[in-house]
């Protein structure tokens, strides 16, 4: 079982979101995380899908989502090759005596801070799931209260982009 | 030129040739019949009791006919009927299209009177599905919806069409179907190359035909291609038809009720060849024992097919009959190892294990049998799910695609006499047998009323064990014989019930009497019921236990 970073071009019609979920559930494969917006062309939304699979399984997804009519493009961001990010919210408990040791890590992780309330801070940090893992990790302690996650993005290094990636 | 919703619809019914439709109407979908009976000179309508008997019958018009099948239905319960017969048709992948009217636009999503979110319910049973909600895309969609069902992997496609769009106006230009190509775009020379390699090295092949031969009409390449690697050949359920059941290399069928020669085959084979079948867990029973000494080859139009079930060592993705074209003529310059040994091997087996009944009173096989034998193995034979299917699948030699029209996928009790009726419509010179149990039959015999009044000579043949006979076999075989719910001794008269919808009834209880009561069905020439008495105890032999290797069924009662 290994992650892969799945990214979809997807007809931007209403439904395709529940297709492509659908998809997942009947077939059983687990998504750990899925993120859908818009492309530069408004016509087209594009999907991150990331799941543990392994290889047979990673195959049958290439292959079922490529059935999807509304499947324009699937393929698989290689860690290698490929920038990937998340965006995670978190509100972290932080009253005078600790505001400043909090804020400290926050610091080295290059995070912001988004907003402040007498009890707890909200930060925002933006990078690939380790580092985010890290950071949550090292807030842990001071009591997390809520995590919010965007799902994580990605796009290939350099020139290349999915429209020019061979078929899988 | 200017015309409402309903009116482009059946505009492009038309364009697409259709001109037979399955359908019920209701409240939902009164602009669109209203259309249809401006058209009628066009379009036939076919009014079935239930909405689950339009898509059956849709299903079934398009299996035996090749063409594209159409439904409609209206908003709510209407669609919701719908739902068994389209799913049925996906697993299949048959060319079905479901029309389905819906309330109007303003009141979707508000719990409205017969509303029901058919677009989501359909959506993993469907092909593609699609909602109308602007009349000009109208036409557009339902062009779409025809080139889906039909292009490569055939399947359902649902549209969803909201009563007022139906009603609104829109300009209307006729236009040409686009042609359904044969998809032929992967069928690489290096795919072709190692198919090559793989059947060079092979001592011991065997072939196994699933559906996408018959749907491809590959027959004739098949058999020239089996002809020149002289192997056995083996079908599962939904591949019956596409090579003829009564030629010499031919061994049945595969998998849980397959014979044991087929399933022997496939475990001592060297080189397994699938040509448009998928692997399904009736065939393969259990992943790690199936074939084990096999390389497999595996020739299908659906990418998503390769290694889904079963790793394959080799791969053609395309059209069937064109893949084998291409893969004949790659192949006429090459020798091939002699096979006669394993040919010998193959036939052993079959006269060791023949398939074989001996239990005592009215035996179904038997009755299988005459039918095949008094319709001259030309009828279009029709099954329910269970025993009746399985026994129908072994006792008459299919012969020719489209002539074995039963659920595989799904397994849908209450196909059978919906599928008659399209099928029957769909050829109207053809003799067409539904095959039935007394279960199945029950489900959705309202449907002869439409036979009757279609005056569609039908013959039913219903093999009357008084038991929902396929569950009380494993309950016999595996339970304990704890027979929970599966006897079903209903004191249903189905002669007086043939009467009651005006079609002509048979009790048959003596063996003797068979043929008799076959010539007379087959001469009535109207919609017929024949309630045959058959032993209850009888069992579909083989049978593969749960968990088994193929090569290891049970033959009979008293092993």
């Amino acid at each position: 079982m290994k992650r892969y970073v799945i990214s979809v071009l997807v007809d931007n019609h209403s439904g395709v979101l529940s297709r492509v979920a659908g998809l997942f559930s009947r077939r059983g494969y687990n998504i750990d995380s899925i993120s859908v917006g818009e492309t530069q062309d408004p016509t087209v939304s594009r999907m991150t899908i990331v799941a543990h699979v392994d290889d047979a399984i990673l195959e049958q997804i290439i292959k079922q989502l490529d059935k999807l009519v509304d499947v324009l493009k699937v393929a698989v961001l290689p860690a290698e090759t490929s920038v990937y990010r998340e965006l995670v919210l978190i509100k972290v408990k932080a009253e005078d005596h600790t505001r400043a040791t909090v804020s400290d890590i926050i610091k080295v992780f290059r995070a912001k801070i988004v907003d402040i309330a007498p009890k707890s801070m909200t930060v925002e940090i933006t990078g690939d799931q380790p580092k985010i893992k890290a950071l949550i990790d090292l807030l842990e302690p001071h009591g997390i209260l809520e995590v919010v996650r965007a799902g994580l993005i990605g796009l290939h290094r350099g020139d290349q982009n999915i429209l020019t990636q061979e078929d899988v | 030129m200017q015309l409402t919703g309903a009116e482009i619809l059946i505009e492009c019914l038309l364009e697409q040739q259709v001109d037979t439709i399955f359908g019920y109407p209701g409240g939902a979908v009164l602009n669109i019949y209203d259309a249809l009976a401006k058209y009628s000179d066009r379009i036939t309508h076919y009014l079935p009791s239930h909405e689950q008997g339009a898509a059956h019958a849709a299903d079934g018009y398009a299996r035996s006919t090749g063409k594209v099948g159409v439904c409609v239905a209206t908003s709510g319960p209407g669609a919701c009927n719908l739902v068994t017969g389209i799913a049925t048709a996906y697993m299949d992948s048959v060319p079905l299209i479901a029309i389905t009217g819906n309330v109007p636009l303003s009141l979707l999503g508000k719990d409205s009177f017969q509303e029901v979110d058919i677009f989501g319910i359909t959506m993993p049973i469907t092909k593609h599905n699609f909602m109308v909600k602007n009349v000009e895309e109208l036409a557009a969609t339902v062009r779409k919806a025809f080139f889906i069902a039909q292009d490569g992997r055939p399947g359902p496609v649902l549209i969803d069409i909201p009563k007022d769009v139906t009603a609104q106006k829109a300009e209307y230009v006729r236009e040409t179907p686009k042609p359904i190509g044969r998809h032929t775009k992967n069928i690489t020379p290096e795919a072709i190359e190692n198919a090559i390699r793989m059947l060079k090295k092979s001592e011991r092949p065997l072939v196994y035909v699933g559906g996408g031969a018959v749907q491809a009409d590959a027959g004739a390449e098949l058999q020239e291609f089996v002809r020149i690697i002289n192997a056995p050949v083996v079908s599962s359920l939904m591949g019956l038809g596409a090579y003829p059941g009564t030629d010499p290399y031919f061994c049945g069928l595969i998998g849980m009720h397959g014979t044991k020669t087929s399933n022997l085959s496939a475990s001592k084979c060297d080189l397994l060849i699938a040509v448009g079948a998928r692997f399904s867990d009736r065939v393969v029973s259990n992943p790690k024992r199936f074939a084990p000494n096999a390389s497999i080859l595996h020739i299908d139009i659906d990418p998503a097919e390769i290694n889904k079930n079963i790793k394959t060592h080799g791969y053609i993705i395309g059209d069937v009959k064109i893949a084998l074209q291409k893969l004949l003529e790659a192949m006429a310059d090459e020798e091939f190892r002699d096979t006669s040994e394993w040919l010998q091997q193959v036939n052993e087996w079959r006269e060791t294990y023949p398939l074989t009944y001996n239990g005592g009173g009215l035996q179904p096989q038997y009755i299988v049998e005459r039918i095949y034998a008094l319709t001259d193995g030309e009828a279009l034979i029709t099954t329910e799910v269970g025993q009746n299917q399985i026994w129908s699948a072994q006792y008459y030699k299919f012969s020719k695609p489209r002539t074995f029209i039963s659920s595989g996928g799904l397994g849908t009790m209450g196909f059978g006499l919906g599928a008659a009726i399209g099928t029957q419509i769909g050829n109207p010179d053809k003799r067409v047998i539904n095959i039935a149990g007394d279960g199945s039959f029950r489900m959705n015999c309202n449907e002869l009323a439409t036979a009757v009044e279609y005056e569609l000579p039908i013959i039913i043949v219903i093999l009357n064990n008084r038991a929902l006979g396929m569950v009380k076999q494993w309950q016999d075989l595996f339970y304990d014989r704890r027979f929970s719910q599966s006897i079903v001794d209903r004191q249903t008269d189905f002669v007086k019930l043939a009467e009651a919808y005006g079609a002509v009834g048979f009790n048959l209880t003596r063996k003797e009497d068979v043929d008799e009561v076959l010539t007379q069905a087959l001469a009535a020439r109207q919609p017929v019921v024949i309630n045959c008495e058959i032993n209850p105890d009888e069992k579909v032999f083989p049978i593969i236990p749960p968990g088994g290797a193929i090569d290891d069924p049970i033959m009979g009662v008293n092993q």
